[in-house]
């Protein structure tokens, strides 16, 4: 192995962190501000110029909060359970690639850390690992709101991440490959020269549901449940206080910038843009574009939806979801087939079929979700 | 000494350990916890052995959502704290046949194979490409197709089974 190698993976391992961590920081402020706007308020704007250095008045703020744990809590669960939360959370952007192969100086930079030719899959076993940090938390408060709010976020992440998976499937049949590079290189090129080739335009419907089933995954409105504060004061997070509490918030806001890297790269085409082929540096920005607009949809969804109830969140992921997200994968599937082997035109049929489909589904969800004869009561 | 012999000795320490966490722990939060730790050990052991599908898939079926699900029972029974039960009176002599047993086995096949070098797996470069992926996946699609579609069949009965046993029949009052 060579040293020069072990460096550079370090050394890259490390400013992905830190951008993460930072980018953390300045998401809150963004989401501040974004939420301020939409709701004709100002936002913070006190701590520096547009209260550009507030994030960092809210970290010291934490830390010199008082830390308390509950007398019967259990205290090496309740310690544990942030830092569960937090690293799964980091580890997954690690297979997302930035942009193409830079070349400093005569030698390859490859601007990923890893290149796992089981991605997508590595991908879906961190998200599904990152559950425990939540329901742990809940558990070892020794409190029973903090214990219904983790138990409500199990289930409905457990729910929630099939439909994710089954997304994920449609962007993999797509590509041929769960290699985040294929998937990304898949999506180059264009059709008559205006559209991208991204599997956002093939798979309309399966990146919906992705951005549906991530917002249920990071446990964001309107399918916060786990934190719904006028039933479980603060779910799972009720007990905690001080730079464990941060470490939460840190995980839920790091969670919302990886799994927007994630949709970019699968479905929005990851690195590719305009003249990328030409110069290399645009790949990064244009991914740091597409995960700035990403966020700004689920800020803006924050603003606009109410809280789901719980009833209709579960109904919502196994009644509809679920069964739609199955569909598309056999859609998607014939779609390939048939325009390998009769007329490659008819890969249009992917997303004609997708949308009449989603379009059932729709109906449906009108009556799933309309209320019951006892409920007008 | 090969690197990947140290990462399988301190490996084979994590998962005996956790294993061993696993039954003396008389909290069934921490028991769950510990076999959480040994499936994560397992799927490294996989990835020793240059199979990372196997690995993550590992990580996300047993790790990531039984064991997430065993823990959601545990959690909405209350049943976290396990009384001293008092032991089936025959149970502690058998155990300690049958672990006589397995230790002279085991003993056996480990002085008769001294002799072979040990093999090892060595994670080869090519192992994580695509192409691997594809000849797993047809394998699994040709050769061992009648095994994998009696596993699918089995995994329906079971949740057709689990449907019929919740659904509530007609006239039958709201629990």
């Amino acid at each position: 192995m060579n040293f020069l190698l072990v460096l550079e993976w370090l050394l890259k391992g490390f400013v992905l962190a830190l951008l993460l961590l930072g980018g953390f920081a300045y998401l809150t402020l963004y989401e501040r501000k974004a939420l301020a706007r939409m709701q004709s308020r100002i936002g913070p704007n006190r701590a520096g110029p547009w209260g550009l250095l507030q994030p960092i008045a809210d970290a010291v703020k934490l830390i010199f909060k008082e830390e308390l744990t509950p007398a019967k809590a259990d205290k090496l669960i309740f310690l544990l359970a942030p830092v569960i939360t937090v690293v799964p959370a980091v580890v997954i952007t690690a297979v997302v690639p930035w942009g193409p192969s830079l070349n400093i100086f005569g030698h390859q930079l490859n601007l990923y850390i890893a290149d796992v030719n089981v991605g997508v899959l590595y991908i879906m076993s961190i998200a599904s690992i990152a559950v425990y940090g939540i329901v742990l938390a809940g558990w070892s408060s020794n409190n029973k709101y903090a214990m219904m709010g983790g138990l409500r976020s199990t289930a409905q992440m457990i729910s929630y991440e099939i439909a994710l998976g089954l997304s994920f499937v449609s962007a993999i049949l797509l590509a041929g490959s769960m290699r985040m590079l294929d998937i990304v290189a898949a999506q180059g090129g264009y059709w008559f020269h205006i559209i991208p080739k991204w599997f956002v335009v093939l798979q309309p419907v399966g990146t919906a549901i992705f951005l549906i089933a991530t917002l249920a995954e990071v446990n964001r409105a309107p399918f916060d449940m786990p934190e719904a504060e006028q039933e479980l004061t603060a779910g799972y997070h009720t007990e905690y206080s001080g730079m464990k509490f941060a470490l939460l918030f840190m995980a839920e806001y790091t969670k919302m910038i990886a799994i927007s890297a994630i949709g970019a790269t699968l479905f929005f085409g990851g690195y590719n843009g305009p003249f990328v082929d030409q110069i290399p540096w645009l790949g990064p920005v244009y991914i740091f574009l597409k995960i700035f607009i990403l966020l700004f949809g689920m800020i803006w969804v924050r603003a606009t939806f109410p809280r789901i109830r719980y009833d209709r969140l579960m109904a919502f992921g196994w009644k509809v979801l679920l069964p739609l997200s199955l569909a598309l994968v056999f859609i998607t599937s014939v779609g390939i087939i048939l325009a390998q082997q009769v007329n490659a035109n008819l890969i249009i049929a992917i997303p004609v079929v997708s949308l009449l489909v989603a379009g059932v589904a729709v109906a449906m969800i009108d009556r799933t979700l309309r209320r019951k004869d006892y409920e007008r009561r | 000494m090969d690197y990947t012999l140290i990462l399988f000795i301190i490996l084979a320490a994590v998962a005996v350990a956790s294993a061993a966490g696993l039954l003396v722990s008389r909290n069934t939060v921490y028991a769950a916890l510990f076999l959480v730790l040994n499936f994560a050990t397992v799927a490294v052991f996989y990835l020793l052995l240059g199979a990372p599908f196997i690995a993550l898939a590992q990580v996300t079926i047993y790790a990531g959502a039984i064991m997430v699900l065993f823990l959601f029972v545990i959690m909405l029974l209350g049943a976290d704290k396990l009384p001293k039960a008092k032991g089936l009176p025959w149970q502690r002599p058998l155990a300690i046949v049958l672990a006589a047993v397995l230790l002279v086995e085991a003993g056996f096949l480990l002085f008769q194979r001294l002799q072979l070098t040990a093999n090892l797996a060595s994670p080869e470069a090519s192992i994580n490409t695509t192409e691997a992926l594809q000849s797993l996946a047809k394998t699994l699609f040709s050769q061992y197709l009648l095994p994998f579609e009696v596993t699918s069949v089995l995994l329906l009965v079971a949740m057709i089974g689990v449907i019929v046993l919740t659904k509530k029949e007609k006239g039958e009052q709201e629990a």
